[in-house]
């Protein structure tokens, strides 16, 4: 009898006279499914101020968020200065073997700005990531209120310095020395330091390739800690004091709390904020890489949107230019979705 | 094991303190240390000798740029970009944010995903680029020459902001709007009277994010303003700085102080609005950012 009343979910068996019949319900499915676009036209109508209100941010992102997107099959087409995208004659996949697998100096260079790209959002990841948690960690620590909150004002304030402030001063404070000029002043703390040989000091770390990207990752630490520590405080703020009196009378130090009561609690925060990270692999900012590279460091500092703007912007190769761009971000793309899955699938929480 | 306890805690303490201090310190010292060589002398500055307090005080830097009808021009402009976009940003952001935060809304999914795709996936510099210049030319056959205008209306609008702001206005209770309604207030009204009231906090983060994005806003302004009278401070200042650090235009400099005074002058300058309205903002934002946070 069951596997009879499973035929169909719209057909219910009558067991009196041995056959089938509608199911009432399915004639009230059937009129709302056939009245389904009035009953939309009606839902609009009743609450069109809402849909007003609406459609300026729709407009705002379509034109100036979606619109690039399509500007995207400029890639496959041959670039043309006058003809829009849509006119242009199809290449092919011809700019993306050539960076790929075209075997010149644009390849190799297009394959150094992919590796720096990953190796710099990766090192940010690896050091970036922790500094912020640790520093809430601390700030839990500050039992007085009037300190912490000192502590931070000042360290919340360079998030709100802009990149040029940021990288002007940084190229100030190590900057090149010269006849008529010493060396900046944290080159000449270093070198005091002995950390760095006077030679390296006077001819300026930022025209050094491998000082870059520890000079990127320490201005991102100073940039972005203090403001980032602000979400997982929160979280730890909101852990009840009971649940470290609870851990210190079954004999738990401070090591064993943070182990145990901390670090179980904001473990969800820092999943969707590693998800964001992620997400954020290969998207790193142009700005300050445009802003502190110079030609003597493209090789360990000039990443994929930097070839772009070099070729696409300054130079007139806005095929070859867009085909870099779109790989770098379709694998950023496939990179947030797997975290994503990855994350929702391993600890039930996701971002999106 | 009493007493074990609080050494570890002890220690920790002491570890918190130092570490928090040290990272304060470093935070505010570049700016301390702008300041300083703002005002020192040239051969200070030149030699880096400067620890914390200017050496030989001048304020001739200062003076030189408060000269210099371009550095009052790039304030203005800015003022001007920081003013309009944030009031166009954030009439739009709340606007749309309090549509998508309504249940009632069809399609609200859809036109989530439509905001939260831009944030997985962005076209990239060269795409937006030309995108830009094809609406330059719009606003060049509307009759709008200013590129100015062009940054304010298409650049900004980050989705994660309203985001921000759609998760604030859905933490209000729907019985105050009914309620609002009954009383016979408008969808408009209830919007202004009673949601971006009642959540005032996230407003002003969201409005403060805004306004320094625009404030700091550089690349595009310098790509797309043509017109370098019409140029914003951050434009300026790396103007400025790409110009000073080219050496042949530091052989030959007869002041009294140094090349890097004006480029430090002009960086205290830029950040003094900021540190201003700073502190009055500053309880409001780590406010804002938790109320709001991610939810879904």
């Amino acid at each position: 009898m069951a596997d009879k009343a499973k035929a169909a979910d719209f057909l219910l068996y009558d067991e009196e006279t041995g056959t089938y019949r509608m199911d009432p319900e399915q004639a009230v499915r059937d009129d709302v499914e056939k009245h389904y676009w009035k009953h939309v036209g009606l839902m609009v109508a009743k609450d069109w101020r809402l849909y007003v209100m609406l459609i300026p941010m729709i407009l705002v992102f379509l034109f100036w968020r979606y619109f690039p997107m399509y500007e995207l099959l400029g890639s496959f087409k041959v670039a043309d200065e006058v003809k829009p995208v849509a006119e242009q004659y199809f290449a092919g996949f011809s700019y993306f073997r050539r960076l790929l697998v075209g075997g010149d100096s644009l390849s190799a260079d297009f394959w150094r700005a992919f590796r720096n790209t990953f190796l710099l959002s990766f090192y940010g990841l690896l050091f970036g990531f922790p500094a912020p948690i640790i520093l809430a960690l601390f700030f839990n620590e500050i039992r007085s209120n009037m300190m912490r909150s000192i502590y931070q004002v000042l360290t919340y304030l360079p998030k709100f310095m802009s990149t040029v402030v940021m990288t002007s001063l940084t190229t100030l404070l190590v900057r090149q020395g010269s006849i008529i000029s010493g060396m900046g002043v944290i080159s000449k703390a270093l070198v005091a330091l002995g950390l760095i040989s006077h030679d390296v000091g006077q001819a300026g770390l930022l025209n050094q390739p491998q000082f870059f990207r520890a000079i990127y990752q320490i201005t991102g630490i100073w940039e972005g800690a203090g403001y980032g520590s602000i979400v997982f405080f929160a979280a730890i703020i909101a852990i009840s004091p009971t649940s470290y009196e609870a851990a210190q009378i079954d004999g738990a130090g401070k090591m064993a709390q943070m182990r145990y009561v901390v670090l179980p609690s904001i473990l969800s925060t820092i999943v969707i904020m590693l998800i964001t990270h992620i997400g954020g692999l290969l998207s790193i900012g142009y700005e300050k890489v445009l802003l502190l590279y110079n030609s003597n460091t493209y090789i360990t500092a000039d990443v994929v949107s930097t070839f772009a703007q070099r070729y696409g912007i300054l130079g007139a190769n806005k095929g070859l230019a867009s085909a870099s761009e779109m790989l770098n971000n379709v694998v950023g793309m496939l990179l947030v979705i797997g975290a994503n899955t990855i994350a929702r699938k391993a600890s039930n929480t996701s971002l999106y | 094991m009493k007493r074990k306890l609080e050494i570890s805690e002890f220690i920790f303490k002491i570890i918190s303190y130092t570490i928090l201090t040290i990272f304060s310190l470093a935070c505010l010292y570049p700016f301390i240390y702008a300041i300083s060589a703002a005002m020192s002398a040239r051969q200070a500055v030149d030699y880096a000798q400067i620890v914390l307090f200017p050496k030989g005080v001048q304020f001739e830097a200062f003076a030189r740029m408060f000269n210099n009808n371009m550095f009052w021009n790039s304030y203005s402009n800015t003022l001007f970009l920081t003013f309009y976009g944030t009031i166009w940003e954030m009439i739009l952001s709340i606007l749309g944010a309090y549509a998508l935060s309504k249940k009632r809304l069809l399609f609200r999914k859809q036109f989530n995903f439509f905001l939260v795709f831009t944030m997985w996936f962005a076209a990239g510099i060269v795409p937006q680029y030309l995108n830009y210049l094809a609406t330059q030319r719009i606003f060049r056959k509307v009759g709008i020459y200013d590129d100015k205008w062009l940054v304010v209306i298409a650049m900004g609008m980050a989705a994660m902001n309203i985001i921000l702001l759609r998760n604030a206005f859905e933490g209000v209770p729907s019985e105050i709007e009914e309620a609002a309604i009954v009383d016979g207030a408008t969808e408009f009204q209830v919007l202004t009277k009673v949601y971006v009231p009642m959540c005032k906090s996230t407003v002003a983060t969201v409005a403060l994010f805004f306004g320094i994005s625009r404030w700091n806003g550089y690349y595009w302004a310098r790509q797309m303003i043509s017109d370098t009278n019409e140029h914003p401070l951050q434009v300026f200042i790396r103007l400025l700085l790409e110009q000073y650090s080219d050496p042949d235009q530091m052989t030959g400099w007869a002041e009294n102080y140094a090349s890097d005074s004006v480029i430090y002058a002009l960086i205290v300058c830029s950040i003094v609005p900021i540190l201003i309205i700073y502190p009055f903002i500053q309880k409001y934002f780590a406010k804002g950012t938790n109320e709001g946070g991610v939810k879904e």
